[in-house]
């Protein structure tokens, strides 16, 4: 039961891109493509899944005041690791990716489960909190990606769905969703939206808005 | 003189590293509460960056490249797969060395930049700047004008930012956007701003 709830939990409930604000430094820049998205979501939840799994093997030994440095060593070989392979496997997405699976390193959210939870935990449910935050971060790109592609150049994993104007179908392309800046209104969005379902999220606002009043009332 | 002015511009407005690339976003979003911590927090990553991207190009040039070895007598060996640990490494390093140098010398700056220091080196933006120049083959001027060109964008971006934020905390938002909703919606509109400057050559 409480395997589940760490697994599933960080999906909706403590979601680390919309609750957390962790780890949306590099992945809005890659969600225009379906393909490219799908890539990154598995190298991130296997980082963090194994960053967490080996960070708390050996959380016992770690000296706190040196934890960021060893932490960033573990990390940094396995982003290595999945770098090397994407190369190796599946070169074409891995130069569309460019500098984004290196800065999987500095990404926020396997810094940060790293620290707040694989430090504190046995190995398994650490492993098991790597993955649902990958999952929960992956469940933010996809729908980001979904929603970019399908809009934007009628395809899902580059194969058409709607058949474009200029190629003598119906559909006409909203090209603003492949700017960068449609990532932010999407994500956005998608926190609204979260947000008017989970409604104990909502932030209070720094300053009240005083109710109407008619005019002499007030004075 | 020319190509490099026309490369530090590129850097702060076109290819801005917040707006254009998405880099540093964390603290981007979590800093930019108020103004001035706002100021404090862009300064020290111009810093930074001025500082790592060219000494980062070093090590890429004379160690980690293909065949860079060669004064060493090692010709055939090459350690680029090497480059995220020491990039992540010389970063941490030299944060920690600046601070230690800033607490000595320059305690005023010290006090004001004293929180954000730490937190830079976890910043997408600095070690996305270093991976930019090793993909682009930049080489030591150009390294340093372009680390100097995307910090000051960063930090430019950041201001802006905090400046529309500080406003933005008087206007009655709807209650799901409250906070993190309404400041993702401004920094796509700030975005989309910054994407006019797109086609500008020196």
């Amino acid at each position: 039961m409480q395997m589940k709830e760490t697994l599933l939990g960080p999906i909706f409930r403590n979601n680390p891109i919309a609750l957390q604000i962790l780890g949306i430094c590099s992945a809005l820049a890659v969600t225009s493509s379906l393909k490219v998205t799908v890539v990154m979501c598995i190298a991130l939840t296997l980082v963090t899944a194994f960053s967490n799994l080996f960070i708390s093997i050996i959380r016992n030994f770690i000296p706190s005041s040196i934890r960021i440095i060893v932490q960033m060593t573990i990390i940094a070989s396995l982003v290595i690791v999945v770098d090397q392979v994407l190369q190796a496997v599946a070169y074409e997405i891995s130069k569309q990716l460019s500098v984004f699976v290196g800065l999987i390193i500095t990404n926020c959210i396997v810094m940060g489960r790293a620290e707040a939870f694989a430090m504190k935990n046995p190995p398994l449910p650490s492993f098991m909190d790597g993955i649902g935050n990958g999952l929960g971060y992956s469940f933010v790109l996809l729908a980001v990606g979904f929603v970019r592609e399908l809009f934007g150049s009628g395809k899902l994993f580059g194969i058409e769905i709607l058949p474009l104007a200029t190629e003598g179908g119906w559909y006409e392309p909203v090209g603003l969703l492949l700017l960068p800046p449609s990532a932010f209104f999407l994500i956005g969005l998608l926190i609204w939206a979260i947000r008017s379902w989970q409604t104990d999220q909502v932030e209070a606002p720094d300053f009240q808005i005083a109710k109407h009043k008619p005019a002499e009332e007030a004075a | 003189m020319e190509h490099y002015l026309s490369l530090f511009v590129r850097a702060v407005f076109i290819e801005n590293m917040a707006l254009a690339f998405f880099l540093g976003m964390c603290t981007f979003l979590a800093v930019s509460k108020k103004v001035q911590a706002a100021f404090g927090l862009g300064v020290a990553v111009v810093v930074v960056l001025t500082i790592t991207v060219p000494v980062n190009n070093l090590i890429y040039q004379y160690l980690l490249a293909d065949g860079a070895l060669a004064w060493a007598g090692l010709p055939d060996v090459d350690l680029s797969f090497l480059g995220l640990l020491s990039y992540i490494g010389v970063i941490a390093a030299l944060v920690q060395i600046l601070e230690m140098f800033l607490d000595k010398y320059v305690p005023a700056l010290y006090a004001a930049l004293g929180v954000f220091l730490p937190l830079i080196t976890v910043n997408c933006a600095i070690l996305g700047a270093s991976l930019f120049m090793v993909e682009r083959n930049y080489n030591f001027a150009e390294s340093m004008v372009f680390g100097a060109g995307s910090g000051v964008g960063w930090a430019l971006a950041i201001v802006a930012l905090a400046g529309i934020r500080e406003k933005l905390k008087y206007s009655d938002v709807p209650d799901g956007l409250q906070g993190l909703g309404i400041t993702f919606i401004t920094v796509g509109l700030m975005s989309l701003g910054f994407m006019s400057f797109g086609g500008i050559d020196i």
